[in-house]
């Protein structure tokens, strides 16, 4: 049997901080695995080669200037699989909140007179610009699910991010629920996949992994009116990470 | 010779690195020589703008650490760090000496973390004449197995003491929302202990490594202390002088706007200045420990050192004094314990303290040094602890300034003996020893100019 030439994959990053490609180097030894089974031609961060020919892209951060569109277009017409990958690419992310505002007063706040100078557009994730393949959810990236999505790559079989709340793997792991501890959580909402991680360490859900299909959005805000906060502050908590779903309640919240 | 010398003739060389690699964020160099003069020497920083300081208006001080951590994935932790002092310094909220003790302990996590990638994965390769560490793997396999195991151990420490290192979770306004598990301090704890045997190795490596000869005292500015190797708090200095509390530093220095750059060029006294890993070094080399003032001995570094590009020896001389630190940390606390009681805090009001907890309106701001120097964060909060203003002054916007007059110093030297290709080898390096973060750059903010 002839034996098949490699996958060759590429990282590329837009808009955000970058942690999504360190989490590949936090890989540790399943690192070097991926090594033996796909060929890196491009990783800015870590390297110098400029691979131009490659299979697979794995894309991190947003899209916010007129530079990112005509960029991400380029890299999905020379890539046969498009990888969104974290909460900036997915769901737009923290980014997402600067459309909360004006782009004008936004820039004048950060750039003072200067602001002229600055392109800057509406955030969006790559799905609203270009077709992505598969979605790798979570800021950051959570490990096994970046492990996980690599397999089906590798393999040819869809993934599918789960659609059921953080609360059944939070249950799971027999967490005490923060409602229960009085304080607002963005779990009941929010897509699982994470292994509800932050309250496994005792923070609660800010909702990076982007909201399930049909939240039930009027019980939600109901109990965090409840619980003490301001609708203004409701509204701030769905659009944390979210500002693409989010901002269909605004009107909702009025 | 003069900084512009016309003693080199008729030689054009243009540079123009676009998108410089082995950095984080996006960034080019342009350099244009003509005729032996210099009409250009930028660094460009062109990383898409990011408005963190607009985004936090209005946003409430409680959420400020977990979106601030965003701006940068390496330095995630002195991020929330930095944005969870001046949290405080606004609430007038004093935490536990044993929280601080922790808050050090993820600091020196993250410095040893940021150094090893800098120093391993970053600058090695320039230095072993290849691209990137990939080819290493076939030729250097146990450089970069090591490599990638003090790596971990950084990463490491950020999972057990904030439940990860990239955007850390427990760690928040006040104290930490869990105690660490004691299973993980102990594989920890054995971990930096075998950390010590790859530190010996990498320090033997460094002693065959050469870096380039170039020479140009500058001002350093750093945090500094009394007690200890400053990195969670201190006064800043400028070589030893000008002490200045870290609340009062726009007394100390003046962020510019540039036209070609979305980052700020700082000064001090009119003139820029180095932040980092050779400036903390250069200020405080004395308060060391031992094995750290050791390994300076064994690689020939003293202070005050005027080489840029030995900023990397630094990091080094920096990752054996963190080690060793984290060590004496570790060993009290899992001899003592850690007391849930001290440290274990909500990382909000709860429900009933919602509505009841009176805020004043205050400005805190918070100082650290991260690896690559001195972050400022700087929140205005209304009489709802929501952020009415905010500034965070990045450690790599400082240097810019400072790796610009490096260059045009560097670049008539190197027009004499170098080719355009080995200069621009060169100028990479000299920006990548800085260890430009520039993703983090671009989140400049108050809006002064000058």
């Amino acid at each position: 049997m002839k034996k098949q030439p490699k996958p060759k994959l590429a990282f590329f990053d837009f808009t955000d901080c970058e942690g999504c490609q360190l989490q590949i180097a936090n890989m540790g030894p399943a690192l070097l695995e991926l090594i033996e089974l796909v060929d890196i031609v491009n990783f800015r961060e870590i390297m110098s080669e400029d691979g131009q020919d490659y299979d697979i892209a794995f894309v991190e951060g947003s899209i916010s200037t007129d530079n990112d569109v005509k960029r991400i277009k380029k890299i999905r017409e020379k890539s046969k699989i498009l990888v969104a990958f974290g909460a900036c690419a997915t769901i737009g992310g923290v980014n997402g909140i600067k459309n909360r505002t004006s782009l004008e007063l936004a820039k004048n706040r950060v750039y003072g007179d200067k602001a002229d100078n600055i392109n800057t557009i509406k955030v969006m994730p790559l799905h609203e610009v270009v077709k992505v393949d598969y979605f790798i959810n979570n800021c950051p990236p959570y490990i096994p699910e970046i492990i996980t999505v690599l397999k089906c790559i590798l393999m040819g079989k869809p993934y599918v991010v789960p659609n059921y709340a953080v609360c059944t793997e939070c249950k799971a792991n027999e967490n005490v629920c923060r409602y229960e501890k009085d304080q607002e959580c963005m779990g009941p909402l929010t897509r699982a996949g994470c292994n509800s991680w932050c309250i496994n360490n005792g923070n609660r859900c800010y909702g990076c992994r982007g909201l399930v299909e049909n939240p039930a959005v009027d019980a939600a805000k109901d109990i965090l009116l409840k619980y003490g906060l301001k609708l203004e502050e409701v509204l701030q908590s769905f659009t944390l990470y979210n500002d693409p779903s989010g901002a269909k309640y605004d009107q909702e919240f009025k | 010779m003069t900084r512009n010398s016309s003693k080199i003739n008729s030689k054009n060389v243009k540079v123009d690195v676009h998108y410089l690699t082995r950095v984080e964020g996006h960034g080019n160099i342009v350099v244009d020589v003509k005729e032996g003069k210099i009409t250009k020497c930028e660094f460009q920083v062109i990383e898409s703008p990011r408005f963190f300081e607009s985004m936090l208006v209005g946003r409430s001080i409680w959420e400020a650490q977990h979106l601030t951590s965003r701006i940068c994935g390496i330095c995630a932790c002195g991020h929330s760090l930095a944005s969870i002092k001046a949290g405080e310094d606004a609430l007038g909220i004093k935490p536990s000496d044993e929280t601080i003790l922790l808050r050090k302990l993820l600091l020196y996590a993250e410095q040893m973390d940021s150094h090893i990638l800098h120093i391993y994965i970053l600058v090695a390769p320039d230095l072993l004449g290849v691209k990137s560490i990939l080819p290493l793997i076939k030729t250097h396999k146990p450089v970069i197995e090591r490599a990638l195991r003090m790596k971990t151990m950084g990463d490491y420490a950020g999972e057990v003491l904030a439940g990860r290192h990239i955007h850390p979770i427990s760690y928040v306004i006040g104290g930490l929302t869990q105690l660490p598990a004691r299973e993980g301090l102990e594989k920890l704890y054995k971990m930096m202990l075998e950390g010590r045997k790859d530190a010996k190795e990498t320090v033997k490596l460094f002693k065959k490594l050469k870096f380039p000869e170039f020479q140009r005292p500058t001002q350093y500015m750093s945090l500094s202390s009394e007690d200890e190797y400053a990195m969670y708090e201190g006064d800043l200095v400028v070589n030893n002088k000008q002490k200045t509390k870290a609340r009062d530093y726009k007394k100390l220095f003046t962020e510019t706007m540039v036209d070609y750059s979305r980052a700020k060029i700082a000064t001090i006294n009119g003139r820029p200045y180095a932040v980092g890993a050779l400036s903390r070094f250069n200020n405080n080399s004395d308060k060391l420990n031992k094995k750290a003032k050791q390994v300076a001995q064994e690689l020939g570094l003293k202070a005050p050192c005027h080489n840029p590009y030995l900023n990397t020896v630094a990091q080094l001389i920096e990752w054996v004094h963190c080690l060793e630190e984290s060590i004496k940390i570790m060993e009290k606390i899992l001899k003592e314990g850690l007391d849930e009681k001290k440290i274990v805090v909500n990382s909000w009001p709860k429900r009933d303290e919602i509505g009841k907890i009176k805020y004043s309106p205050n400005t805190g701001v918070g100082c650290v040094e991260v690896p690559r120097g001195s972050l400022f964060h700087e929140y205005t909060i209304d009489e709802t602890g929501h952020i009415t203003q905010a500034n965070c002054v990045i450690p790599t916007n400082q240097n810019i300034g400072n790796l610009e007059e490096d260059m045009r110093k560097i670049v008539p030297q190197l027009l004499a003996k170098k080719t355009q290709e080995e200069i621009t080898l060169d100028l990479e390096m000299l920006a990548r020893s800085y260890d430009p973060c520039i993703s983090c750059a671009t989140h400049i903010l108050d809006v002064k100019f000058v």
